[in-house]
């Protein structure tokens, strides 16, 4: 886009930043990278609406095909291979599978592009903790019949440091400065947080449980999701200005939008689905330096017979036998007979490949809405320097209170590794104004470069001589958006049925973006094929 | 013409300030950077050479020649009085603190070089110049004698360099302020504006002087009082080694870590009991930490040993040695022996990634647990690491602080050794130096307490008496009725611990 620095600068980092950015001469030396992943151009050849005529002897058949290999179709391909079903094919887009859990090799330690934890799930949430036992991250059960991750996968202490007005702070939630009034809400909050943590409904569901198909659906707690998340803080009297913070950065994090975009519903859930009871830690968080990469390359592994990459499956036709999956190989176009296809793919691409889903949709798939992020990979020489020698040092989690990104992850954290070279993975979400897919895009490497390193800048003034190499990648359609009157609009439970024989699976159909969203709905469609072979 | 002597008096304080400055920076550096020869050379060099720089500057003053020269003062004041504080702090603060030192003393130097020309200049219409001449130049030599006997026999005993700096910088104030009286007929601008200047200039200072000993606590203290005789940043730490009275120190960020004069307690009590908690003939002993050699001195001499591999982070700390030869003859040249292999990589990284043999005998000697990346060295994960490298009958020793002044991470490194799956023996000797200092023997399988020490080995601290009362502990050290947590990689406890006790003995 053609913007001055300046005006590109105040556009991502705000006015204030950006005029006092400008005022500065950029430094001569600038990183080189590039911007990789993701394949925008292709997915965009779906909407021009082709017809696709296979050549006779370009067809093949199988019992199923899973369209799609990220998370929700990786686990689906692991539950049919765990219940010996073989004879599948699972068709990625991209050159590597794992949408969102992608992730980079490098030395000393991997990267994560986007998703890089997992939060312990609780003992309940039986397939999770069976994949976990199966990969060797667990060390048993607890007294209590909780699962107990090694400790080596169990996010290292320091976690997270807030950068605030110069220095670093301890935490997420800004304590330095806080007035008595915003402890009291602070207080307040948490204990409102606990109170929706022991609620039970009259079945005795809880009312914020992951998978959220577990959560109650009583409207005492479902209408929750008609107002906003910070509607919901001003409606209850949370006027703290570092609460409000605190708040938006959570679903900003978790969701990629702000507090006023998100459902309150959905932002209790953040606080709420992972506490066990009042009174106990959030449930720990399960990391490695490759982020959910490692969740990836296990599911790959086992089903590394089944994977086709660099697959644009352009057409998914429903016919009398079964499905026919038609996909763009290079440049050629081939066929697939399966009986059953699991559709793992963004549900909003659905009308634009299931042949005949517009004529009678059976849900609304331009509901599901995304919205869009760039993350950038650091990759320095060595440790930005401490300005002080009481900050607090650098952590897993490291966030810039003054800043509309989210900050940056360390990846040599967890390995232990606390000198010497590292990578930074840096996340900004779009959501600052509409329309950031189409802003996102119009952006070049350099642009986008110079924002990541301007912002990160404000609290490592050696950034530009310590990075040797910044890559980026933009995702135009990151996470589903969980904004007010969608999770609870009745959309899911007509979105989860199946079309013909073709069974969606993607978290999506949670309205939320997370892993065990997305396993849960793989394991739900694998479970409804195998199910419909007996 | 009642002016002339009090401004001669000026010239006598202006250059006894400047002096002050100098030998201050000389002595800072020297203090810090070790090595005083080429620190005061090239102190003197640069600060004589500012000097001539600034008196050439004067001649491009022509106007308002009085008003400047009280501002100089007043520059000079702020600058030079704060001189000896700011380098403590950027010293303890900043990597590039030399660059720092030469602008500071670059600056001072300019300043008060332009001083005495525009003071001549001043004084040009009212004497000869063969008087003037001859009465500046005279008291400016007199000011720099009185300043080089009153400083190392009065100022740095009695008041220290923080203080002096200060009182120097008020001096040049009340010079400056002192100056709109004196000069008032030739100061044709805003003279309360001056004067409004150089009272909040003087206040400053004066709060300063009285807060002196928050500045110094937050940076000389934790200093050095002997001479420092090596100091160097390495990528990791700052490490200097001191010669004093008792012997030679070595200090890692300010943290002592040996005093040669005991430091044969605290490695004969590191080093023997996990021999002694051997049995049969130890060959192969990794060493964690102890860049220094000093372990390695009393590994060395069991002739069972055949070999020694040490892994410290530091490489320019396990060259501290070759680099200090008092250090050399310390450690007995041990990291030359035949038998040891030095890796410098970071203990934990080096445990998960690098395949070794089993050992016969660990000894973990790391700095204590003051931040993040030394507590993982204390985990349980950690310790479990070092079982991948151990046999079943492997004896480890772990130095783990001090069970009297850190008596709850003590105790804590004990759970969590235990937590770990070792049997513990907590000992503990006295290095005075140090304090009451405690270790944890641990082996992978239940033990004896040993006894007395290995035979045949030449000791000056351990004999069967104090051997057996290693294993004592006094009602003050022993282990706390309250529940300890166990340090792991996700709750890093023990640092917790161990900053709330040691900061009860910070000021």
């Amino acid at each position: 886009m053609n913007l001055n620095r300046r005006e590109l600068l105040k556009l991502f980092l705000g006015a204030p930043f950006a005029l006092a950015a400008c005022r500065t001469d950029q430094p001569a030396a600038f990183p080189e990278g590039e911007i990789v992943g993701q394949s925008a151009g292709i997915g965009h050849i779906l909407r021009e609406g082709r017809s696709f005529d296979v050549a006779a002897d370009r067809w093949e058949s199988k019992k199923a095909v899973i369209i799609g290999g990220g998370i929700a179709g990786l686990s689906a391909a692991w539950k049919l291979k765990k219940q010996n079903f073989h004879d599948f094919l699972l068709l990625e887009l991209e050159k590597d599978v794992g949408g969102t859990s992608i992730s980079g090799k490098g030395d000393p330690v991997g990267y994560p592009w986007a998703a890089h934890y997992l939060p312990v799930p609780f003992a309940e949430n039986t397939e999770l903790v069976s994949l976990l036992d199966e990969m060797s991250l667990t060390d048993g059960r607890d007294a209590q019949g909780q699962v107990v991750v090694k400790e080596q996968y169990l996010c290292r202490e320091p976690e997270e440091r807030v950068y605030y007005k110069g220095r670093w702070y301890e935490g997420l939630y800004l304590n330095v400065g806080a007035g008595e009034e915003d402890k009291r809400q602070f207080t307040e909050f948490q204990r409102r947080i606990d109170e929706w943590v022991n609620w039970r409904d009259v079945s005795g569901r809880r009312a914020f449980a992951v998978p959220l198909e577990t959560c109650s659906d009583d409207a005492a707690v479902t209408s929750l999701d008609r107002i906003s998340f910070a509607d919901w803080l001003r409606q209850n009297g949370f006027t703290s200005e570092r609460l409000h913070w605190y708040c938006d950065y959570a679903t900003r994090d978790d969701y990629g939008l702000k507090a006023d975009q998100t459902s309150a519903w959905v932002g209790l859930f953040y606080f709420c689905s992972r506490v066990r009871k009042s009174g106990v830690e959030s449930q720990p968080f399960i990391t490695v330096p490759e982020g959910n990469g490692q969740f990836v390359r296990h599911f790959a592994e086992l089903a590394r017979d089944n994977i086709r990459r660099s697959q644009m499956v352009v057409s998914v036709v429903p016919t009398e036998r079964g499905v026919d999956v038609i996909t763009l190989d290079g440049n050629e176009l081939r066929g697939i007979h399966c009986e059953r296809a699991i559709f793992a793919s963004p549900m909003f691409t659905a009308p634009y490949i299931i042949r005949g889903f517009r004529d009678d949709a059976p849900f609304d798939a331009g509901a599901f809405q995304h919205n869009a992020w760039f993350v950038a990979n650091l990759f320095l020489k060595d440790r930005p320097k401490p300005r002080f020698a009481k900050d607090f040092p650098l952590s897993w989690d490291n966030v810039l209170y003054e800043s509309p990104s989210l900050g940056y992850v360390t990846a040599t954290h967890q390995k232990g590794i606390d000198h010497g070279p590292t990578v930074l993975t840096y996340y900004y979400p779009m959501c600052h104004e509409p329309d950031g897919r189409t802003k996102l895009f119009n952006f070049d490497w350099r642009q986008l470069a110079d924002v990541c390193l301007t912002d990160l800048s404000r609290a490592h003034s050696d950034i530009y001589e310590l990075t040797e190499r910044i890559d980026i990648m933009r995702w135009g359609h990151a996470m589903i958006s969980p904004r007010p009157n969608f999770i609870w609009s009745g959309i899911r439970e007509k979105a989860v049925r199946p079309y013909r024989n073709i069974h969606f699976a993607h978290t999506d159909l949670s309205g939320v973006a997370l892993f065990e969203e997305a396993f849960y709905h793989g394991l739900r469609a694998a479970g409804e094929i195998l199910k419909a072979r007996t | 013409m009642k002016r002339a002597p009090l401004l001669f008096l000026n010239v006598f304080v202006i250059a006894t300030c400047g002096l002050i400055y100098e030998l201050l920076a000389g002595t800072l550096s020297s203090y810090v950077l070790g090595d005083s020869v080429t620190q005061f050379s090239l102190i003197i060099g640069i600060y004589l050479f500012a000097m001539g720089v600034g008196s050439w500057l004067s001649r491009f003053i022509d106007k308002h020649v009085a008003e400047k020269f009280i501002d100089i003062e007043l520059a000079v004041a702020v600058i030079g009085g704060f001189s000896a504080p700011l380098l403590f702090l950027t010293f303890a603060n900043l990597s590039y603190f030399s660059v720092v030192l030469y602008t500071v003393v670059f600056i001072i130097g300019m300043l008060v070089g332009l001083e005495i020309p525009l003071l001549m200049r001043i004084l040009q219409d009212e004497m000869d110049f063969k008087d003037l001449v001859s009465r500046v130049l005279a008291f400016d030599y007199i000011g720099a004698l009185a300043a080089s006997l009153l400083f190392p026999i009065f100022f740095v005993p009695r008041l220290g360099l923080t203080r002096t700096s200060l009182i120097f910088g008020m001096l040049n104030a009340a010079v400056g302020i002192w100056g709109t009286w004196l000069l008032l007929p030739l100061l044709k601008r805003n003279v309360t504006i001056m004067r409004v200047k150089g009272f909040v200039i003087l206040a400053l200072l004066v709060i300063a002087f009285i807060k002196a000993d928050r500045l110094t606590t937050l940076a000389e203290d934790s200093l050095f009082v002997d001479n420092i005789i090596y100091a160097k940043s390495s990528a990791y730490q700052r490490i200097v080694v001191t010669k004093g009275k008792t012997g030679y120190a070595l200090f890692l960020n300010g943290n002592l870590q040996f005093n040669s004069f005991d430091e044969y307690r605290y490695h004969e009590a590191l080093v023997h009991p996990a021999f002694a908690a051997f049995s049969g003939d130890a060959k192969r002993v990794l060493v964690l930490g102890g860049g220094d050699g000093l372990a390695l001195r009393e590994i060395e001499k069991y002739k069972s040993v055949e070999f020694i591999q040490l892994v410290d982070l530091d490489p320019d700390m396990t060259k501290v040695s070759s680099a200090v030869p008092a250090l050399g003859e310390l450690n007995k040249h041990s990291l030359n022996d035949p038998r040891v292999h030095v890796t410098n990589a970071d203990a934990f990284v080096w445990l998960d990634n690098v395949p070794a043999e089993p050992f016969d005998i660990a000894i973990v000697d790391f700095p204590d647990p003051n931040n993040f990346a030394l507590g993982k060295l204390y985990t349980t994960r950690f310790y479990n690491l070092l079982k991948q490298k151990l046999k079943p009958d492997s004896s480890v020793v772990i130095q783990t602080t001090s069970p009297l002044i850190a008596r709850n991470s003590f105790w804590c490194v004990m759970n969590t050794l235990e937590a770990s799956g070792y049997t513990v023996k907590p000992y503990q000797t006295t290095v005075p130096s140090f304090g009451i200092w405690g270790y944890a023997l641990a082996k992978l399988q239940p033990f004896e307490t040993p006894r007395s020490p290995p035979a045949g080995i030449e000791m000056r601290f351990l004999n069967n008496e104090t051997f057996a009362s290693l294993f004592e502990f006094p009602a003050d050290t022993s282990r706390p009725n309250e529940e300890l947590e166990i340090n792991r990689l996700d709750n890093q406890a023990l640092v917790r611990y161990y900053e709330a006790e040691w900061r009860r003995f910070e000021q």
